[in-house]
């Protein structure tokens, strides 16, 4: 079966869509990724989109859920690189996605996730070196 | 003789007369043209009266639209569009053909003189055909004014939405004029491909030029705001003034997720301090304030 490779990057996993998602594949994505999250431990998640073309009402909440779940399992989410059509869609369809981070590019959200990161690490959730 | 050609013959027999009275008539009911101008009208005059001498003698007056008529409304149309493009009034440009009636009919009269019924059907026929011809030159004119006015609002609507750089990541653009959805669809696409282009992390979006603000355009820039979001930058809205600021208030519009300042440089000074960036004063700066 088709599936998004996850890297772990460190702390953090990176996924980089650029393939067409329809609904299976955006729902094994957030499968596999929460099960890579709980599994290594990680602090931050990075979703690159730069190549998506087309995003719909399904794939837009779909990334919503992917950062309220990291959310929930300790974890940040940075969607990075969004086109401005596709943000276009995404605003016209009423998704603003208030909870996400965004960036420009993958260095300016990896710079966004590690201060979001340390600042959750100075809200004193630290947590035990494995 | 058939009366369809009394109109034929008088063209060709009278032409240089009637060229002569039909360009002082333009000369009398125009405006005062320069002399390139007249030397212009006149070579359409002549060249228009070669035509409707060929297509007279095809035989086929009522209908313009058939091949003999391709080169006169080839010359008319000429005419007409190279005038709307120099400004001339809708009248003005109609002149050209209507002048026309007053010496073709003198002309008429001189030559059919005694015969009462057959000068009315050629006047009649003559009346009808240049009618059909001044209509064309009217319709010419107006498509051409037509072509001119959609191209000026194209540029308009490229003009007026330029995207600056004030600094490194900072962009801003100034907004001039009444926003309706088109032109924000066009302000909304340049700005979000200017951010991509030059990476930066911060809009600013000033609006002292917009003359009203209503729930639409409120509407409309709080969806830029979004979608600048969404790509990661972020977008400020600056140059509100007193009454807008009212306004938006009374609207009920909630601007509280967006930062709002009242000048682009308040705005700016947010851009720099949250990039990192502090402005100081030279310590060897001799100018200014100082006594």
């Amino acid at each position: 079966m088709e599936r998004i490779p996850i890297l772990k990057m460190g702390d953090f996993q990176l996924v980089t869509i650029q393939v067409d998602m329809h609904d299976r594949l955006a729902l094994t994505l957030q499968d596999d990724l929460m099960t890579q999250i709980v599994k290594q431990h990680s602090r931050g998640v990075l979703i690159d989109i730069s190549t998506l073309e087309m995003v719909d009402s399904f794939i837009g909440r779909m990334l919503g859920s992917i950062a309220s779940m990291a959310h929930l399992l300790g974890a940040e989410t940075v969607v990075v690189g969004m086109q401005p059509s596709v943000a276009i869609t995404l605003v016209e369809l009423g998704l603003s996605m208030k909870g996400i981070r965004t960036a420009l590019d993958v260095e300016k959200g990896m710079a966004a996730l590690q201060a979001a990161v340390s600042a959750s690490r100075e809200d004193g959730d630290e947590r035990p070196q494995v | 003789m058939p009366t369809s050609n009394a109109l034929a013959t008088i063209l060709t027999t009278k032409e240089s007369e009637i060229i002569k009275r039909w360009l002082e008539l333009q000369v009398e009911s125009g405006k005062k043209l320069s002399s390139a101008e007249q030397q212009q009208t006149e070579k359409s005059a002549r060249e228009l009266m070669a035509a409707l001498k060929t297509a007279a003698a095809g035989n086929r007056l009522g209908d313009i639209n058939s091949a003999e008529w391709d080169r006169a409304r080839d010359i008319l149309g000429e005419v007409s569009a190279s005038r709307a493009r120099a400004g001339y009034t809708p009248s003005e440009t109609a002149t050209f053909v209507f002048s026309l009636k007053q010496p073709l009919f003198t002309m008429l009269k001189e030559s059919l003189g005694n015969d009462a019924p057959a000068l009315a059907d050629a006047v009649w026929q003559t009346t009808e055909l240049l009618d059909k011809l001044g209509l064309f030159t009217m319709e010419t004119f107006q498509k051409t004014r037509e072509e001119i006015i959609g191209r000026q609002q194209q540029e308009l609507l490229e003009l007026s939405t330029p995207v600056v750089r004030l600094w490194e990541n900072v962009l801003a653009l100034p907004l001039i004029g009444t926003l309706d959805s088109a032109r924000t669809q066009v302000v909304m696409q340049n700005l979000l491909d200017a951010i991509v282009q030059t990476r930066s992390d911060f809009a600013i979006i000033d609006i002292t030029g917009v003359p009203v603000v209503d729930t639409l355009v409120a509407q409309h820039l709080l969806k830029t705001v979004a979608a600048a979001r969404l790509m990661g930058a972020d977008c400020l809205i600056s140059g509100i003034r007193p009454q807008i600021a009212q306004t938006i208030i009374h609207l009920g519009v909630d601007l509280a997720n967006v930062t709002t300042k009242a000048t682009l440089a308040d705005a700016f000074a947010v851009a720099l301090r949250r990039s990192g960036l502090v402005v100081t004063r030279a310590e060897n700066h001799h100018g200014g304030t100082a006594k």
